[in-house]
C-alpha cells in the first residue's frame, strides 16, 4: 500500500503543478490577483506532496520490501540501515524524485517566505517553476516509476554499488541536487523579471539568497566527491576531470559568476541583461549537469541505467528546457533597459573580467566534456582528459585569482589604477618573495605549481586587505562572507600547487618485514591479516610507519570483497598529520610472496579540501549577512510606520 | 559613456570571449584527445608511438602474468579478431579480471605491444564500457 500510496502522491502534485501553471497563465494575462493569490497555497501543497511521496519511497526501501521492484534491484535486507535509507536515491528513478522533491519543497518556500517581490512578478516566477517541475513529473511518470511492483518479489535484493556504501556518500547527491535546485529556482525568478520586465535591484536581491545557497552546496557536493574520489578509488588524485564532475564544475562556475554579477544588479543596478543571462546558462548548465550523469550517455558510477528511451527523453527534455530558457530570452531582453553605467577601473569592471574568466573557463569545460560525446555520434572514439583541461583551464584560473587580488579593493562606480596597486603592495610584495624562495629551494618545483603557490600566498593578504582599518564589530557579515571565500580560494590553491608539486609516489612489491621509504615516512609491511564488516570481508595491511625517530603507528589499507553485489574494492589508509597526508593502499599478491603496495606522501594535500570548506562558510556568512540585514531593514520599516501611525492618533486626540 | 554604448561594449565582450574559448578549446583538443583503438584497429591503422590513445577490449584468459618486480603486469586484449600485448606498471584495478572488459590508456611501444599508464577502473560488474561493447558486437556480427 505504502508504494500506491507514493505513486498517488506523486501523481496528485503533478496535478498540482499544472493547476500552478494554468493560474499564474489566466492571473497574469487577464489581470486577476484573486487567481494570482491562489498560485501560494497550491505551490505549497505540492511541495508537502513530493515530500511525501520520497519519505513513502524511504518507508519502503528501510522496510525492504522487495515486492518493489526498485529496492529489489538496489537494496538487500542485510544492507546496514543507513544505506537502505541512502539506497532509495542511489538509483536513477529515487533519485530523480529526489529531485522533484527538492524542487518541490524549494517551490513551496519561495511562496511562503517571499515577501518583497512585486506580487505579480511572484505569480510567474512561481509559474516558470511549475512548468519547470512537469518536465520532470512528465520523467518520472512516465518512464522512471520509483513505485512500480514486482511479481512474485525475489527472496531478497540485489544490492547497491559497495562503493556507494560510504557515508559520505550517502550526502552527496542531495548535495548537489539543493546546488542544481537553487539555480533552477533563480532562473525561475528570472523568467518572472523578463515576463513581468521587473529586472531590477528587488529582483535581484530576491535571487540572490538562492544563488548563493545554491552556490554553498555546489561548493560543499564538490568538495565531499572530490575528497571521496580521493579517499574512496584509491589514486591518490582529487580531481579526474571526469566528464561526471565536470557536470558539477558546470553549475559551479556559471553560479559563481552570477553571484558576482547579481551583486552588482542589487548594489548599482547595473549589468542587467547580463547577470539575466548568467541566470538562464547557469540554469542550462544545471540541466546539462543532472542529465548527462543521469542519461547514461556518460559511462560512470553515478549512471545507474543505460536505457535507450529513457536517454532521449532527457534529451529531448533538455533541449526543451535550454531552448526554451533561451528563446525567452532572446524575445524578452530587449524589454531590459540599460542599468547604471560604470568606468573602466571600477569594482563593476572588475566582476565584470571575473564573469568573463568564468564563461571561458566554463566554455572550455563544457566543449571538453561534449566534444567526446559529438564525435561519437559521428563514428569517433576519443577521450578528453586531465592534459586537456589543465593546459587550458589551469592558466585562465591562474588569472582569475590574480583579478582577485585588485577585486575586493576595486571602489565602486570608478577607481584610479594607481591607488589600486598602492593597496596592493603588501600582498604583491609577499607572492613575489613566496614565487624566488620556492624557485630557490625547490627549483623542481614545475612552472604553474610554483606560480600556484605564490600566487595562494600573496591572495591569502590579499583578500584580508579589505578588513584593513576597518572597526571590525561594525563590518557587515557579507564582507566577513567575502573574505572568508576568498581566503579559501587561497588556501585550496596552495593545497592543490602543493600536492603537484611535492607529491613523492611510491609503488612497490614487498615480503613481509620489508619497509619502504616514502618522503619523510619509512613504512613497513608488518603482515597480512582477514577482517570483517557487516555485509563484508577484507584482506588487510598490516602496515606500520614511522616518521624519522617518532613513535611508529599502525595503518591497515584493505581489499575488501562484497557479497551483493560480488565486487572487490581497495580502502585506502590515510594518515593525517598538520603538514599533509600519508597515503596507503594495498595492492594483489604478485606470486611470488610478495604483496604490492602503494604509497604517497601528499605535502598540504588537505588544503584542498579546507580551502573548499572555507569557501562555502563564507558563502553561509554571507547569505546570514544579507538575510539578517534584511530582516533588519523590514523591522525598522514596521516600526517607523507603526510610530507614524501613533503619533497620527496622538494628534488627532 | 553612454549606457547604450557600454552594453554593446559588454556584448561584443561576451561573444569575444565565448569565441576565444571555443576557438582555444578546439585547437587544444586536436593535440589532447586521446582516441579510441580496438586491437584490429591498431593492427590495421599506422598509429604513432608518441600519440596517446585509449586501447579497448577483453583480457584474454589465461594472459595475465606478473613480472619479476612484483608491479608491472603483463597481458593480452583481444577483440576476437586481433590481441596485443599490454605492459602496465601499478595496482590493478578492482574490477580487472581475465574474460573481463578492459581499458587501457597509455602509448603503443617502440617495439611492438602497448604500454598502459592507467587502466580504467569500472564500477560495476554489469558494465562494460560501450566502447567495448560497441567493438564486441561489431566483430560478432562480423563473424557471423
Amino acid at each position: 500500500m505504502i508504494a500506491e500510496a507514493g505513486l498517488a502522491a506523486l501523481w496528485i502534485a503533478a496535478a498540482l503543478a499544472l493547476l500552478q501553471l494554468a493560474l499564474a497563465v489566466t492571473g497574469i494575462r487577464f489581470d486577476r490577483d484573486d487567481l494570482s493569490a491562489a498560485i501560494r497555497p497550491v505551490a505549497i501543497a505540492q511541495g508537502v506532496l513530493t515530500a511525501l511521496a520520497m519519505l513513502l519511497l524511504i518507508a519502503v526501501f528501510t522496510r525492504s520490501d522487495m515486492s518493489v521492484l526498485l529496492v529489489a534491484e538496489n537494496s538487500n535486507s542485510m544492507k546496514p540501515m543507513i544505506y537502505k535509507i541512502a539506497g532509495a536515491w542511489g538509483n536513477h528513478e529515487g533519485s530523480m524524485l529526489l529531485w522533484v522533491t527538492i524542487l518541490g519543497i524549494a517551490g513551496g518556500a519561495v511562496a511562503l517566505f517571499e515577501k518583497r517581490l512585486e506580487p505579480r512578478t511572484l505569480t510567474a516566477t512561481l509559474g516558470a517553476q511549475a512548468l519547470i517541475a512537469m518536465g520532470f513529473y512528465a520523467f518520472l511518470l512516465i518512464s522512471s516509476n520509483p513505485f512500480a511492483r514486482i511479481w512474485p518479489p525475489p527472496a531478497d535484493g540485489q544490492g547497491l554499488n559497495p562503493l556507494l556504501q560510504d557515508p559520505g556518500l550517502a550526502f552527496h547527491p542531495p548535495t548537489l541536487y539543493f546546488g542544481y535546485v537553487g539555480l533552477s529556482v533563480a532562473f525561475s525568478f528570472a523568467v518572472g523579471a523578463l515576463v513581468m520586465r521587473d529586472v531590477g535591484p528587488a529582483f535581484a536581491r530576491a535571487m540572490r539568497p538562492w544563488v548563493l545557497g545554491a552556490w554553498i552546496f555546489l561548493t560543499l557536493g564538490i568538495t565531499a566527491g572530490s575528497y571521496w574520489a580521493y579517499y574512496e578509488l584509491g589514486w591518490g588524485g582529487w580531481w579526474f576531470w571526469d566528464p561526471v564532475e565536470n557536470a558539477s564544475l558546470m553549475p559551479w562556475l556559471a553560479a559563481t559568476a552570477l553571484l558576482h554579477s547579481v551583486t552588482v544588479l542589487a548594489t548599482r543596478d547595473g549589468l542587467r541583461a547580463w547577470t539575466i543571462m548568467l541566470a538562464v546558462v547557469a540554469f542550462s548548465m544545471s540541466m546539462i549537469g543532472t542529465f548527462l550523469v543521469r542519461s547514461g550517455i556518460l559511462t560512470s558510477v553515478h549512471s545507474f541505467a543505460v536505457d535507450p528511451e529513457r536517454g532521449t527523453f532527457i534529451l529531448a527534455l533538455l533541449a526543451i528546457y535550454i531552448g526554451g530558457a533561451l528563446a525567452l530570452f532572446g524575445w524578452r531582453i530587449g524589454t531590459v533597459r540599460a542599468g547604471n553605467t560604470f568606468e573602466l577601473v571600477s569594482r563593476e569592471a572588475g566582476l565584470v573580467a571575473n564573469n568573463l574568466l568564468l564563461s571561458v573557463m566554463l566554455g572550455i569545460v563544457l566543449i571538453g566534456t561534449l566534444y567526446p560525446l559529438v564525435a561519437q555520434a559521428m563514428g569517433v572514439q576519443l577521450s578528453v582528459g586531465k592534459p586537456f583541461f589543465d593546459k587550458t583551464v589551469g592558466p585562465f584560473a591562474l588569472v582569475l585569482v590574480a583579478l582577485l587580488y585588485a577585486g575586493p579593493l576595486l571602489r565602486w562606480r570608478r577607481d584610479r589604477v594607481q591607488a589600486v596597486f598602492n593597496r596592493l603592495t603588501v600582498p604583491i610584495a609577499i607572492a613575489a618573495l613566496a614565487i624566488a624562495g620556492i624557485f630557490v629551494l625547490a627549483p623542481r618545483a614545475g612552472i604553474l605549481p610554483t606560480l600556484g603557490l605564490g600566487l595562494a600566498a600573496g591572495l591569502a593578504a590579499a583578500s584580508v586587505a579589505p578588513l584593513w582599518k576597518r572597526d571590525l564589530r561594525r563590518t557587515p557579515l557579507f564582507t566577513y562572507g567575502m573574505v572568508v571565500a576568498h581566503l579559501g580560494v587561497a588556501v585550496s590553491l596552495a593545497g592543490m600547487a602543493s600536492d603537484s608539486a611535492f607529491t613523492v609516489e611510491r609503488l612497490v612489491a614487498v615480503r613481509v618485514g620489508q619497509a619502504v621509504q616514502v618522503g619523510p615516512y619509512s613504512v613497513t609491511l608488518k603482515g597480512l591479516k582477514p577482517a570483517v564488516g557487516e555485509n563484508w570481508s577484507a584482506i588487510e595491511g598490516v602496515l606500520e610507519a614511522q616518521r624519522g625517530d617518532g613513535a611508529p603507528f599502525p595503518m591497515g589499507p584493505q581489499q575488501r570483497f562484497f557479497s551483493a553485489p560480488p565486487t572487490v574494492t581497495n580502502e585506502a589508509a590515510i594518515k593525517t598529520v598538520f603538514d599533509g597526508q600519508l597515503y596507503t593502499t594495498l595492492g594483489d599478491a604478485d606470486g611470488q610472496g610478495r604483496r604490492q603496495l602503494r604509497l604517497w606522501w601528499k605535502p598540504f594535500v588537505t588544503l584542498i579540501w579546507l580551502g573548499g570548506g572555507l569557501i562555502a562558510l563564507g558563502g553561509l556568512l554571507s547569505l546570514l549577512g544579507r538575510l539578517l540585514r534584511e530582516t533588519r531593514s523590514a523591522r525598522r520599516a514596521r516600526k517607523r510606520a507603526r510610530e507614524e501611525a501613533d503619533w497620527g492618533e496622538e494628534a488627532w486626540t | 559613456m553612454k549606457a547604450k554604448h557600454q552594453r554593446l561594449t559588454l556584448g561584443l565582450l561576451a561573444v569575444a570571449a565565448i569565441v576565444g574559448a571555443a576557438v582555444l578549446a578546439l585547437s587544444a583538443l586536436r593535440d589532447q584527445a586521446s582516441f579510441f583503438y580496438s586491437p584490429s584497429d591498431l593492427a590495421r591503422d599506422h598509429v604513432s608511438t608518441d600519440k596517446h590513445i585509449r586501447l579497448g577490449g577483453m583480457v584474454v584468459t589465461g594472459s595475465v602474468a606478473k613480472l619479476s618486480d612484483g608491479v608491472t603486469t603483463r597481458f593480452a586484449v583481444t577483440d576476437n579478431v586481433d590481441q596485443i600485448t599490454v605492459v602496465y606498471r601499478g595496482i590493478l584495478p578492482d574490477l580487472f579480471r581475465e574474460g573481463s572488459g578492459v581499458v587501457a590508456e597509455g602509448h603503443l611501444a617502440p617495439g611492438g605491444g602497448f604500454v598502459a599508464d592507467n587502466i580504467l577502473a569500472k564500477h560495476d560488474e554489469r558494465y562494460m564500457p560501450p566502447q567495448v561493447a560497441g567493438a564486441m558486437h561489431k566483430t560478432k556480427s562480423l563473424d557471423k
